[in-house]
């Protein structure tokens, strides 16, 4: 059910995936935020005109019922700020899942390519003739001097976001994780946490993407975050081996202890089941535990969301209700 | 180490800027780092933008207002969008030097549009016609001038072709 995770892809056992964005404008239209209901529909209808039926599926975000936007939310599919302005957006979705072209977010466009692993170079090349073909039917909103004007000036120049989410459970444990992050920021890029509230990051997953938009060439950006990522995975990778050697039987012990409570819970929150599907992760990724693999616990991780969950069962359920379910769904995916 | 914004968290996200080449350090809690981050759900830029923009308020400046879009400066301020690609040039003195605060710098040197870029090469190459055009007509070089005219006027109408 979840078409882009594979289990191929670049330093798979650390970086789950890649995800390139960019933003585009009609020239003739007002941004989202000023445009009419009349002209925004334009906008889709235009879009819907020129984008490759045989290829993409295409949507109107008002026809879509609420728990399947969130489930397409929570697969990171589509953004949630899509669902902001649902009387005039829309998208278009490659067979595949790994291409989105969201239509009247906060930009007119926001083209999405997502792969599994590290795969920027791909995903750049890719989404570089995504664009060129729709930009043969669009005249875009272009400036000499500022490059792709977009809603946002942060976004302006080249309207790209590129990003990889990282999964650095050793870094965590070893306590070195803010170390890491903060030689990332000083290389001017931005680091988060991807799931979680507050100060907690749920199931170790952190994304690093660029900041800056303005003044560097798509391919030096990619350039750059490959190269972190790369070095990042490679530090995440020693540690793992270290904390082995070190201590083996406490590393197995936290491993066989989060397979225990997973195979055998009755009821089981998101937060709970996240953070013990991390420590899986990371045994697999160690040979520690052999039934299943990476991707088969990175689409568990989304399967278990509270939209995802109920999408998957056809059925609306309470949070009681659905921590079963989800206790249920796990038991079932461990071998 | 405790956030720098909201002073409640603890900070885990260690963000430096480099702004007109002084560096700066923040320490920031999750919540508030999204908010340094674009294309993030939530996202707002109102916190980095007002650092930037408060100089302009007392000014005259938050009365502009975009002829396409009808969008004010203040307008823009407050929520950091933009309301149409005019926009850039109806705010475009007090805004391009926020712009190259936030990246650093001021010139795209990315992807060009294949027809926006098309024509920003053609643009160039009329540009320079012109300027010889120009020098033609002060040395009074009659003929070469009406040659480079009539240049001129094809390039202009396959730019427009273009366009099309
Ligand atoms: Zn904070
Ligand atoms: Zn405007």
């Amino acid at each position: 059910m979840i078409s882009w995770l594979k289990e191929e892809g670049k330093d798979r056992d650390v970086v789950v995936s890649s995800r390139i964005r960019l933003a585009r404008n009609f020239e003739k239209y007002n941004f989202p935020v000023k445009i009419s209901i009349e002209e925004g529909q334009s906008v889709f209808n235009e879009m819907a005109a020129v984008i490759d039926k045989s290829h993409y599926a295409i949507f109107k975000t008002k026809d879509i019922p609420k728990i399947e936007k969130e489930m397409l939310v929570e697969k990171h599919v589509i953004s949630p700020a899509l669902l902001g302005h649902s009387d005039i957006s829309g998208f278009a979705l490659s067979q595949d899942e790994t291409e989105t072209i969201m239509i009247n977010e906060e930009d007119h466009l926001r083209i999405q390519v997502l792969h599994s692993g590290l795969s920027l170079n791909e995903v750049w090349h890719k989404i570089n003739q995504i664009d060129d073909r729709i930009e043969k039917n669009v005249q875009y909103a272009f400036d000499e001097q500022l490059g792709y004007l977009t809603s946002c000036p942060t976004n302006t120049g080249t309207g790209m976001r590129a990003s990889v989410m990282l999964h650095l459970p050793a870094l965590e444990i070893t306590k070195q994780i803010n170390k890491v992050l903060s030689t990332v920021a000083q290389f001017g890029l931005a680091v988060r946490g991807v799931y979680g509230e507050g100060s907690k990051t749920m199931g170790s997953l952190y994304q690093i993407s660029n900041q800056v938009t303005l003044g560097d060439t798509e391919e030096t950006i990619i350039k750059k975050i490959e190269n972190i990522t790369r070095q990042i995975a490679e530090k995440e990778k020693n540690i793992r081996n270290s904390l082995m050697e070190k201590n083996k039987l406490e590393f197995e012990d936290k491993v066989f202890r989060a397979y225990g409570v997973l195979k055998n819970a009755r009821m089981i929150s998101t937060e709970e089941a996240v953070r013990l599907i991390s420590y899986l992760k990371l045994g697999i990724s160690m040979d520690v535990l052999k039934g299943n693999t990476i991707n088969e616990m990175d689409k568990l991780f989304i399967e278990i969301q509270p939209a995802s969950l109920q999408f998957i069962n056809r059925l609306e359920m309470s949070d009681i209700e659905r921590d079963i379910k989800r206790a249920e769904t796990i038991r079932n995916k461990l071998i | 180490m405790i956030c720098s914004e909201c002073k409640v968290n603890q900070a885990t996200v260690h963000v430096t800027k480099i702004i007109n080449g002084k560096k700066t350090e923040m320490h920031l809690c999750e919540e508030c780092a999204k908010k340094y981050t674009g294309f993030s759900p939530g996202f707002s830029i109102q916190n980095i933008m007002s650092g930037f923009l408060t100089d302009y308020s007392k000014s005259d400046i938050s009365s502009i207002q975009c002829r396409q879009c009808g969008m004010t400066y203040d307008e823009f301020k407050q929520n950091g969008k933009f309301g149409c690609s005019e926009c850039y040039k109806a705010f475009g003195k007090k805004i391009n030097p926020v712009i190259r605060n936030i990246h650093g710098h001021d010139r795209h040197i990315g992807k060009l549009p294949s027809r926006a870029g098309k024509a920003l090469i053609n643009q160039r190459a009329i540009q320079t016609m012109k300027s010889k055009l120009k020098e033609a007509i002060d040395s009074e070089a009659y003929e070469k001038a009406a040659e480079l005219r009539d240049q001129i006027r094809k390039m202009e109408s396959d730019l427009e072709e273009g366009e099309k």
